[in-house]
């Protein structure tokens, strides 16, 4: 990892530095998750890192086990799924660590996001950082999606059905795309086996581009909440402890929640329908999808209309796809030279907003598309579109950012002179630098 | 030897621009043969291309009754329409359709949508249609609806006698498949 400081790991050992000499992995380690400097103000919101890499090793650990007792065929996928639950042993505490981690996954991953666009984190030298980022969003989606396939009930079937119909809206060659990707004319058995077969290699295309994702964070450095690179020895602090035990800890808050829902509420965020096996000749009263595609859900059923040459359906698919191309490149579209929305009175306005506008279009993809709810979807869309195309490049060139201190230690410093609250936790006790 | 010497003192550039470019074409090939495979082991296979088409014995099926089969994984509904529901279809202009195309595949792809192009010609009383929302594809109810025809409890829309998209968010008519009565009884479909 070129950006990095000089190596201080020093094997003590004689079996240390025998593979230090032929394949230095340990110093690596050492290198990338105890000495690594990390910024002494992070505060909790730049946990989720490490939350997301112990959830895509959960799902991968659960899931894995899950395939041994699943059976990918559309005559016994769902009797094995309920075999899961009442059979095997321990089987309905897998299947719901691996479904509702599914839903914490994404909660992990939303926080993580936004976090990224408060404090201006993709803004250079960071952009690849940021691509890499919504790479394994991307996939995170592909897998999602094909894992709710899986236990073959009446939402999965008729999810299939919408979600692969997107792809028929593709002028000329859109149904023969369709088929390929399905493997006949509707969504059947060879639907099901390829689904099961991506939904397990997928993940480990995300855990690889996790790699890359964290190289690339270890070149540039991490950001922190004053946007402020680090300038000295004394803005930094090392990963272990400081930033182990915080991540820790934060993980462990995370867990708790986690472990609620998967004991007491474990339904709580899937759908009563998908209890209903798949039935190709009848459909439930209403399609949604999981909570974590609502925004984009809405958005596809924003426009009702045509719009000259392109048709409603199209126009749909166009603007939901749309609304995730957007997120690569942002940061050629946020024109600020200040990263961090700490000193930037109107973005920070303009933030909430947005987020407002997410949850919104969230609520109301979980509707039906009738009276005010696609006005709303439709309204939604456009303040959508409208932050990042118009708000983002014309805030950054008429907005007056505020003073910004000159390092972080002097940030931590002048915030700890000032009131009582420490900068962080772990950034508290090395004041003397 | 001398060939050796030879090939060292002088590059023939031509001939390393040719090897160039042969290797590099016949590289391309090979790939895109390599990787057709893997692509067209997607498409629907034998046994699902085998159900393509289905015969069904329409005998039993009275005027205005209808009976539905399972083809290419969707419902495909046969229905003996009633006088009235004819009539009902024959009276609406093209202008009040939302969708004036025919959508029937035994037609020209431009057939106006009229009652009788819904239908193959001999056979009008009778519907033969995916019974498939053309907006999500979710599967509308018969005989329901402001016209007597399909209505969709997903998103409410409302299809008339002869299947044509009249209201709601659908953008048009049900497809009409490729079928032929092979004789009085029997109608292929597919």
């Amino acid at each position: 990892m070129s950006g990095m400081q000089h190596s201080t790991y020093t094997p003590k050992s004689g079996l240390g530095r025998w593979v230090d000499a032929r394949m230095p992995l340990p110093r690596l380690m050492y290198d990338s998750f105890v000495a690594y400097p990390v910024p002494r103000n992070l505060n909790y919101a730049y946990t989720f890192g490490g939350i997301l890499s112990l959830m895509l090793v959960l799902q991968i650990l659960t899931g894995v086990v899950l395939a041994m007792h699943y059976a990918a065929n559309s005559d016994l996928a769902f009797n094995s799924v309920e075999g899961i639950m009442r059979d095997v042993n321990q089987g309905w505490l897998l299947r719901y660590m691996h479904s509702t981690g599914a839903s914490f996954f994404f909660i992990a991953v939303y926080i993580h996001m936004f976090r990224g666009l408060y404090y201006g984190s993709y803004k250079a030298p960071r952009e690849l950082l940021w691509i890499l980022g919504c790479i394994i969003y991307l996939l995170m989606m592909a897998t999602a999606f094909m894992g709710y396939v899986l236990p073959w009930g009446q939402m999965s079937f008729w999810g299939a059905t919408v979600i692969t119909g997107f792809f028929s809206a593709i002028p000329l060659v859109g149904d023969w795309i369709q088929q390929l990707l399905i493997g006949g004319f509707a969504v059947g058995n060879p639907t099901l086996n390829r689904f099961f077969s991506l939904h397990y290699l997928l993940p480990f295309m995300i855990a690889g581009v996790v790699i890359l994702h964290i190289w690339a964070l270890h070149v540039a450095g991490q950001t922190n909440p004053t946007g402020i690179e680090v300038k000295s020895k004394t803005d930094t602090v090392p990963f272990s402890p400081h930033a182990t035990v915080k991540d820790g800890f934060a993980m462990i808050v995370f867990l708790f929640i986690f472990a609620y829902f998967i004991f007491y509420i474990p339904n709580f965020l899937g759908h009563a329908d998908n209890y209903v096996e798949a039935n190709p000749l009848k459909t439930p009263s209403e399609i949604v999808p999981e909570w974590y595609f609502l925004p984009f859900y809405a958005i596809l059923r924003a426009i009702t209309f045509n719009i000259g040459p392109i048709n409603s359906k199209l126009g749909g698919v166009l603007i939901m796809f749309g609304s995730i191309a957007l997120l690569f490149i942002v940061p050629w579209l946020d024109t600020s030279k200040v990263r961090s929305a700490v000193y930037r009175p109107w973005y920070k306005l303009f933030f909430w907003i947005f987020i407002a506008d997410v949850v919104m279009l969230g609520w109301v993809g979980g509707k039906p598309p009738e009276g005010i709810y696609p006005t709303l979807a439709l309204l939604g869309a456009v303040w959508y579109y409208a932050h990042f195309l118009i708000i983002l490049p014309v805030l950054g060139l008429i907005e007056t950012p505020r003073r910004m201190p000159n390092s972080i230690t002097e940030s931590v410093l002048e915030k700890n002179g000032g009131s009582a609250h420490p900068a962080g936790a772990a950034a508290a006790p090395q004041t003397k630098g | 030897m001398s060939a050796h010497e030879a090939a060292n003192e002088a590059v023939d550039g031509n001939r390393r621009d040719f090897l160039y470019i042969a290797t590099g074409m016949v590289g391309v090939v090979g790939a895109a043969s390599v990787a057709w495979p893997f692509i067209d082991q997607m498409q629907p296979d034998a046994s699902t291309l085998a159900l393509a088409q289905v015969e069904v014995d329409v005998s039993s099926v009275q005027k205005g009754a209808s009976l539905t089969v399972k083809w290419r994984g969707k419902p495909v509904v046969i229905r003996y329409r009633s006088d009235k529901e004819v009539e009902e279809a024959k009276s609406v202009q093209l202008s009040e359709l939302k969708d004036p195309i025919a959508r029937n595949e035994n037609l020209p792809s431009d057939a106006p949508a009229t009652d009788a192009n819904r239908s193959v010609p001999k056979r009008e009383a009778w519907m033969v249609m995916v019974e498939v929302c053309t907006h999500l594809g979710c599967i509308p109810l018969g005989e329901q609806g402001e016209y007597g025809g399909w209505f969709c409890p997903c998103h409410g829309s409302q299809y008339d006698t002869a299947g044509r998209i009249r209201k709601g968010p659908a953008p048009e008519n049900m497809a009409i498949p490729k079928y032929e009565f092979t004789s009085e009884t029997v109608v292929r479909v597919g």
